[in-house]
């Protein structure tokens, strides 16, 4: 066989262009809403004005009149198949449709199906729905209280408290916090945001009554998942529901819930055996899909008076709306809260989380980490200032006094994690180097004598991603695993088909160059597959940074399980003994004679062709990896601000991110992944809030009022990197989607407060707005007019 | 019911006519009507830019244009940006410069730089960032698309040979002027 002239392998480490984007830049991506089914039907939801109200009547008489309406469906439709309310992902039920009552303003009431999407628009607004408000409940501490107006009366409990969680060591926590010779306390509240995906959320539902089969195209991070929870919930079996997400225009956590518009066209389109098409307005998305954070948090620091952080202790009301739909593994109802004792040595910690309902849609959701991680980060390190701010110490100097040693790992936190891997010191040296930290302090302190307002803040975060291994994870019962299964063809081309998908993260070509490396193949000569139920094995999807960590490692072992067949037939090729074969410079060759070597192409050729006697044919693998922990990826971000005196505008002047995810498989794409997760760190830091009025009126329904960062308030963020690769996953990767989002709010958080620290502030919640900024301006008498 | 329209308008240059409802959105005409499905849709509100195109060369959020307003228009959307197979310097500019991810944003955020790199050939990069401040991405922090553009915009003045070298490495088929 002749081999053509070997292209670039170009396997880990490379900054490939991604293999996605031709299309993307073609205008060719396949979203949901770009389908179209020969018969598609559109439909369209009836929200409630109201946040709490009972539904009296429901008439539909004017909307089914118009012409090109063929079906209004009403919660007592749904009940009477049983199909009223579904199961949440935390064990909790949700309505799809209600039956007498509303529970969150925006909450879906009814359905129509038309022949267009503009008589289906139309349709919603002839349905004269009567409502009788009730009194709604906004405030998770009102909620708790006995008087408190019930969100949930069907509930065998008649109470808005839905659970309690904690997590290490009271008696010895308390214990600490005694004998300390400091203690500082801070209140601190982690607002509701919204991910707002620039894609809003749809489906194309089509059931085939013919063939009994059931396809959904649907803007889904999950579609394994999805295809198994539809099959119990509607009775058809599971080989006859394929569930495919297309290209999905951004995720960040918010399409891993079912909604009820998925639900509800999914029931049209087997009633009537016609495709229906729903799709969300930006206002539907913004009102009613789930939402993230909306913690109420009392942190205390128990330390000594050098410094020295000894206990930490975290009491919080979780605000979790009027459903518990959060995206937690099934026996984390507070996600994974508990890492909250962050980057630092402890002695002790006690945590402690309270659920509790309110009239408004599900909270603690996802926005680009739905496991709580971000909350914890925040508290941590916001409280580790306020100590240093107490003692008149320097904060970069706190944190290098209580980091973890990089000798302890892995290391065992007092909540019960073991840190795979990590080097503090270094990374937080990096990038103090990196922006020229003794230079910065200098300039403020001639600043502030001249009255001017700049900060510097700091935030050396820990994450924990990866989920996970299947003794601990699962959601809904399914561990959270994650699969690959690689075919090489007979000419040394590969397909790779992945349990996980991608909403942006370039999967397409990550996962492509994991082959490359393993196997010695050029990655432009392998295809990534992903996100269609029918061909990809199968896997928990794409959130919580979980890609890389697991079906990435999957990858990595498929491709060694096929290496192994790969050798005995490079043996058999090379007429030597196996043993006497070695996987060196992407080639198989004879121990001590480099010149006797075949490639894996020429070995994937005799694998169809030649292979050994006895031998099967054909070059494939399949691995389901369950990681043995999880990944604990790092990193140090510092951030300077210039806080303007006549607006209280903060403006980020510079913002340095010393990133650790450990062994990278593509600088370019690793790089995009942090310059997104910082902006969606800034956002919440500084600009997005979604609040309620006292009758539960959102108050940020549109993108007018919901502020998503623009090109001109995003700095140009400066990257950098530490690389500590995590001693158990089999290249070395932890994962970094996240890791951004993650780190930075308290790297702003922190810049401003440190701005105003000489006026005696020592925290300000988040978002930090400029009329927040500008009220304490104009308390001290220092507001420019 | 209601009482229908006839527009005549060219898109990427081809001639597209249809009776139409007045209200219907021109966006919805591109893509439902004329079947260009490149120009996407995030919000109500003129606020994301998913859906700009140009308008007689200017960039307009076709979400908030009825089609009639464009009858008689020339309008140019992503899929006429590639010419003769050849990408546009603005796509070859995203392609080298990772200034996409998801993609959802991308053609409208193109279609503004276009129009940007006409009217002001080397543009700062404050003239970059305020041109595009209409035009929300979530993916990115538009630190690649500033970057992305500003190569577009040395491409288009010849001013430097730009490398390519990397598209031949994914096998993808990109192909550079």
């Amino acid at each position: 066989m002749t081999t053509p002239a070997q292209a670039p392998i170009h396997g880990m480490g490379h900054s490939v262009k991604r293999k996605e984007d031709p299309r993307f830049l073609r205008g060719r991506g396949r979203y949901v809403d770009d389908i179209k089914l020969p018969g598609m039907l559109y439909m369209d939801i009836v929200r409630s004005p109201y946040a709490h109200a009972k539904i009296v009547s429901i008439d539909a008489s004017k909307a089914l009149a118009l012409p090109g309406v063929l079906a209004v469906i009403t919660g007592k439709d749904l009940d009477a198949a049983g199909l009223a309310w579904m199961p949440t992902l935390m064990g909790d039920k949700q309505m799809v449709l209600p039956v007498d009552r509303v529970v969150y303003q925006a909450q879906e009431v009814a359905a129509v199906v038309a022949t267009e999407r503009y008589i289906a628009a139309d349709a919603i607004t002839l349905i004269d729905v009567d409502y009788e408000p009730l009194p709604p409940v906004m405030d998770p501490m009102k909620a708790l209280q006995p008087d408190a107006p019930l969100v949930r009366p069907d509930r065998e409990q008649k109470t808005n408290h839905i659970w309690h969680w904690e997590a290490g060591d009271a008696a010895k926590t308390d214990a600490a916090f005694n004998a300390a010779e400091v203690v500082v306390q801070q209140d601190l509240y982690i607002p509701r945001i919204h991910v707002s995906s620039i894609e809003t959320c749809g489906c194309v539902a089509s059931f085939d009554k013919v063939e009994g089969k059931l396809t959904i195209y649907m803007t889904t991070q999950a579609p394994h998942a999805i295809r198994t929870v539809f099959s119990l919930v509607s009775g058809i079996p599971e080989h006859k529901i394929r569930v495919v997400s297309p290209d999905i225009g951004g995720g960040f956590g918010g399409k891993v819930p079912v909604y009820p518009g998925y639900v509800i066209a999914t029931v049209a389109s087997i009633q009537t055996g016609v495709p229906i098409k729903w799709i969300e307005d930006r206002s539907e998305n913004l009102q009613a899909d789930s939402f993230a954070r909306d913690y109420h948090i009392h942190a205390e620091l128990a330390a000594g008076r050098d410094g020295t952080m000894h206990a930490l202790r975290v009491k919080t009301i979780a605000d979790h709306g009027a459903f518990d739909a959060a995206a937690n593994p099934s026996k984390f109802p507070a996600g994974l809260f508990s890492i909250v004792t962050g980057s630092y040595a402890l002695d002790a910690a006690h945590v402690e989380v309270d659920g509790v309902y309110t009239n408004k849609p599900s909270g603690g959701v996802a926005y680009r980490c739905s496991f709580r991680v971000t909350e914890a980060v925040h508290t941590i390190e916001r409280i580790v200032d306020a100590l240093a701010q107490q003692l008149n110490m320097d904060p970069a100097e706190i944190r290098f006094k209580n980091f973890i040693p990089p000798d302890q790992f892995p290391y065992k936190s007092p909540t019960g994690w073991e840190y795979d891997s990590g080097n503090y010191p270094a990374a937080l040296q990096k990038a103090l180097d990196k922006v020229g930290y003794q230079e910065l302090r200098r300039e403020q302190a001639e600043k502030r004598a001249r009255g001017e307002l700049m900060g510097i803040g700091i935030s050396t975060f820990t994450e924990i991603v990866g989920a996970g291994p299947s003794h601990t994870f699962d959601i809904l019962g399914i561990k959270m695993f994650d699969s690959a299964e690689i075919r090489v063809h007979p000419t040394g081309s590969a397909i790779v088909r992945i349990g996980v998908q991608t909403q942006g993260q370039g999967h397409e070509t990550t996962f492509a160059q994991i082959v490359a490396e393993e196997l010695g193949l050029p990655v432009e000569n392998i295809t990534v597959e992903h996100g269609d139920t029918d061909t990809a094995p199968y896997g928990l999807g794409t959130y919580a940074s979980r890609s890389t960590p697991t079906a990435g490692a999957a990858t990595a072992v498929a491709s060694r399980k096929i290496r192994d067949k790969a050798k005995k037939i490079a043996a058999h090729l090379l007429e030597a003994s196996e043993d006497d074969i070695e996987w060196a410079d992407y080639k198989f060759q004879v121990k001590g004679a480099p010149g006797r070597a075949v490639t894996m192409q020429q070995v994937a050729f005799a694998a169809y062709t030649n292979h050994p006697q006895g031998m099967e044919a054909g070059l494939e693998a399949v691995d389901y990896y369950d990681p043995p922990n999880l990944t604990f990826p790092f990193g140090a971000y510092i951030c300077v601000v210039d806080l303007d005196r006549g607006t209280g505008e903060v403006k980020i002047r510079r913002f340095v991110a010393v990133d650790d995810c450990g062994n990278i498989i593509n600088p370019m794409i690793v790089e995009g992944q942090i310059h997104g997760g910082l902006t969606m760190g800034m956002a919440p830091a500084l600009f997005e809030a979604i609040t309620y009025d006292d009758d539960g009126n959102i108050q940020q329904g549109s993108f007018m009022d919901y502020l998503l960062p623009t090109s001109m308030e995003t700095p140009a963020w400066e990257t950098d990197k530490t690389t500590t690769p995590s001693p158990h996953h089999p290249f070395g990767a932890k994962g970094v989607g996240e890791s951004a989002t993650v780190g930075a709010p308290p790297a702003i958080a922190n810049a401003v407060v440190d701005a105003l620290s000489h006026l005696g502030v020592t925290h300000l919640d988040i978002p930090i707005t400029p009329w927040k900024v500008y009220s304490i301006l104009q308390e001290h008498g220092i507001a420019e007019a | 019911m209601t009482a229908t329209q006839h527009v005549k308008l060219t898109i990427n240059g081809q001639a597209v006519e249809a009776d139409i409802e007045p209200r219907l959105l021109l966006v919805h005409f591109i893509r439902e009507v004329a079947g260009l499905t490149g120009t996407h849709i995030g919000c109500d509100t003129t606020s994301c830019g998913a859906c700009t195109v140009l308008v007689d060369g200017v960039p307009a959020k076709s979400c908030t244009l009825l089609a009639v307003q464009a009858d008689g228009a020339a309008v140019a959307t992503v899929e006429g940006l590639e010419q003769g197979g050849v990408l546009h310097p603005v796509q070859e500019g995203f392609f080298q410069e990772h200034g996409l991810q998801c993609g959802f944003c991308t053609p409208g955020m193109m279609m503004t730089a276009t129009a940007l790199l006409a009217r002001t050939p080397n543009p700062s990069e404050a003239e970059i960032r305020q041109a595009i401040s209409g035009n929300l991405c979530r993916c990115t922090g538009y630190v690649n698309i500033v970057k992305s553009i500003q190569y577009a915009a040395r491409k288009m003045q010849g001013a430097e040979a730009v490398p390519v070298a990397a598209s031949a490495s994914t096998g993808a088929e990109v192909r550079s002027a």
